[in-house]
């Protein structure tokens, strides 16, 4: 009984880190249109930020989250002025060659920057080893890794649901040439929340460390389980993307622990169940633009 | 016109052969080794001690070797079998080399030994652990090691030392499944009793379940093989779930405690128990050398993969010693046939039956030394051929 509640806490640890890690792709692909597959270098930058402070400049774990986040949608905001804008209009097929031509590039800068091998965060202690409740095991890093996650998620429903910035987006995203007659700056909008989405990531790379495992890979490896998590969850809104995350997290985790030899593919075999039965996604629109 | 077009052509081909009739009068002075190796990808840190260990041995011992210069030719598979294969045919059809050596992982060298077998050159493994690579060509000799040579060894120390239940945590692939089973064999074999046996798959980002597993279990000890890479997430995770405070030891071949990033895992790590070839700790003066040698040039500790790069150079200038320069593939296999030397991991050998390595397995404990963690060499098992061969 308890190695089951230990099994969901550690589902739901491991789903809250693939949201944030995926939930600013859902944004520039649901929200934005536009296919962006350098998501990942994105947070593997956050990743190798805080451990460069963290590691060899002596910063606190958490004064060096945030700093992830900012660094991330720092060369996020510069990317979308410089680059990104450019491919809004362009097809699928550009912005998938374009993005992918980035992450390559990502993972060969930070190869030859901090070299291949695998990457750790010194914790402090307090976030280290496990502790018991009832029997239950529940790992100090990972409540961790729950309490922020779902505190920005809160956070993000908020703005997107009760905030002007909220619902200039939506606006924005519905249909911009209206939006724009309105007086509403559209590309200032998109290019805030494409840094945002880029910072998240970057805070998620940073949080996955310990777990996931950092290295110039990264963006690669993962990039697999962030489409997923969208195609899944649906991209018109970002409660999709985060059942979704929840529901792969805690079934991964579960496939893996109970049938072991199956583990691998569970994730993949739910995909394409929950693809099957709702092509859009869990909370797609359903009808076309 | 026609004919003049045919007759221009014919010229450029005598040209062609003309100058290809002078090239070789140069090759006969060099002998080239082919390099292969992932020098990117997941692979990468395997690629990059052995190019440096074998820059190192050439800086030290000079690059003439019997009259002749050694020429390195470095191409990057990123531990693909089929780039590989495109590899090892480019050199040996275009670059002409006398040897092809490195390959990162067992497919990798399982694709170009068809190529070595045709082309009758040498095919020296520096890093591939299976034990049935050296079977697949009569030109293929290893440096390396086997992984049923350090699994038997851990299997028969942890059976003497009073560990009876055992978890497994294997990596899905041929040499986790090879070090899984001579384990096994090994281990039931002395009375242990295997009590949970999991499979992780390879590109794996997240140990959790999987430990659970283990811990649930209740075993004494978890035997485990990830590629090199993973293991600092693993200890990590290991040390996280609380399964060092519930007295379960970490045990296996010495690959997941890799000396490359062993330092970094922190000190969950210390006291795993581990059966290898090398340790950067080992206390022979002439391993003192190469480490301290290897840190100068490179700035980081050499790991296994590096000694067996050094030792694999080693080889392959003995042999050509030994031949006085020829650079007959079938000679210099013979000459390389029973090779005994003193490498920085202790004495070793080529086995000539077989080709394959025969070395000194040690039983090493982490332990930290001067604030660094280490892995202490406590027990030495002698001159271990490849069990996983002269079963059969």
């Amino acid at each position: 009984m308890t190695s089951i509640l230990t099994n969901l806490f550690d589902g739901v640890a491991y789903g809250m880190l693939l949201f944030v890690l995926a939930c600013g792709l859902a944004v520039t692909l649901g929200l934005m249109n536009f296919v962006n597959l350098a998501h990942g270098a994105f947070a593997m930058t956050g990743g190798y930020v805080c451990m460069v402070l963290v590691n060899r400049m002596g910063w606190p774990f958490f004064a060096a989250l945030p700093l992830a986040f900012v660094s991330s949608a720092a060369i996020g905001i510069a990317l979308e002025r410089t680059l990104y804008r450019h491919l809004y209009t362009r097809s699928h097929l550009d912005q998938v060659l374009f993005t992918i031509g980035l992450t390559f590039m990502s993972v060969a800068a930070v190869d030859y920057i901090q070299g291949s091998s695998r990457v750790f965060i010194n914790l402090p202690a307090a976030l280290q080893g496990q502790f018991d409740v009832f029997g239950v095991g529940i790992g100090r890093y990972r409540l961790m890794i729950i309490v922020i996650c779902g505190l920005l998620t809160i956070g993000l429903q908020m703005v997107l649901a009760k905030t002007r910035f909220g619902s200039r987006l939506r606006a924005a995203v519905d249909d911009p040439r209206a939006a724009s007659g309105l007086g509403i700056n559209v590309p200032q909008v998109f290019a805030f929340t494409f840094a945002f989405g880029c910072g998240l990531a970057g805070l998620g790379g940073a949080l996955s460390a310990e777990i996931l495992g950092l290295d110039p890979y990264f963006p690669l490896k993962f990039m697999i389980y962030f489409l997923i998590v969208v195609t899944v969850g649906g991209s018109s809104s970002i409660t999709g993307p985060f059942l979704a995350s929840l529901l792969l997290g805690i079934g991964d985790v579960a496939g893996k622990y109970y049938v072991p030899k199956m583990g691998p593919f569970v994730i993949y075999t739910m995909m394409i169940v929950i693809l099957i039965w709702r092509p859009n996604g869990l909370f797609g629109r359903t009808a076309a633009r | 016109m026609f004919e003049r077009k045919i007759f221009s052509r014919t010229a450029a081909v005598a040209a062609i052969a003309g100058l290809a009739a002078v090239a070789p009068a140069k090759a006969e002075d060099t002998v080239k080794v082919g390099l292969i190796l992932p020098m990117t990808g997941g692979q990468a840190s395997t690629g990059k001690q052995i190019e440096n260990a074998i820059k190192l041995y050439m800086q030290q011992k000079g690059d003439t070797v019997a009259g002749k210069k050694v020429e390195i030719i470095v191409k990057d598979d990123a531990a693909i079998p089929d780039k590989t294969k495109t590899a090892a045919q480019e050199l040996i059809v275009n670059d002409k080399v006398n040897f092809i050596a490195g390959f990162g992982v067992t497919p990798a060298a399982l694709a170009a030994a068809p190529l070595a077998t045709q082309a009758k050159i040498p095919e020296v493994v520096m890093a591939a652990g299976t034990s049935i690579i050296t079977e697949r060509s009569p030109y293929i000799v290893r440096t390396s090691f086997t992984l049923a040579q350090s699994s038997t060894i851990i299997a028969d120390w942890a059976v003497r030392n009073g560990i009876k239940k055992v978890a497994t945590l294997t990596s899905d692939y041929a040499p986790g499944n090879d070090a899984l089973n001579f384990f096994k064999q090994n281990f039931t074999a002395g009375g242990g009793e295997v009590v949970e046996e999991v499979k992780t798959p390879l590109a794996n980002p997240d140990f959790a379940p999987f430990l659970q597993r283990m811990k649930d279990a209740k075993p004494d000890a978890i035997f485990v093989f990830v590629p090199a890479g993973q293991g600092g997430n693993f200890m990590k995770q290991y040390a996280e779930r609380g399964l060092d405070k519930a007295g379960i030891k970490v045990i296996g071949p010495g690959d997941v405690t890799d000396d490359d990033l062993l330092n970094n895992m922190g000190d969950a790590v210390l006291g795993t128990v581990t059966a290898h070839l090398y340790s950067a700790a080992h206390p022979s003066a002439m391993n003192k050398d190469f480490v301290a040698a290897y840190k100068k040039a490179f700035g980081n500790r050499p790991g296994f993969m590096a000694v067996s790069g050094y030792d694999g150079i080693h080889l392959i200038y003995e042999a050509l010693k030994k031949t006085g320069g020829d650079t007959n593939g079938d000679k210099l296999i013979e000459a390389m046939k029973g090779q005994k030397w003193e490498s920085p991991r202790g004495p070793i050998s080529i086995d000539p039956e077989t080709r394959d390595i025969v070395q000194n397995i040690y039983i090493r404990k982490v332990e930290k030394v001067d604030g660094e963690l280490y892995n202490v060499e406590f027990a030495t098992f002698e001159a271990v051929k490849d069990l996983g061969k002269t079963k059969k």
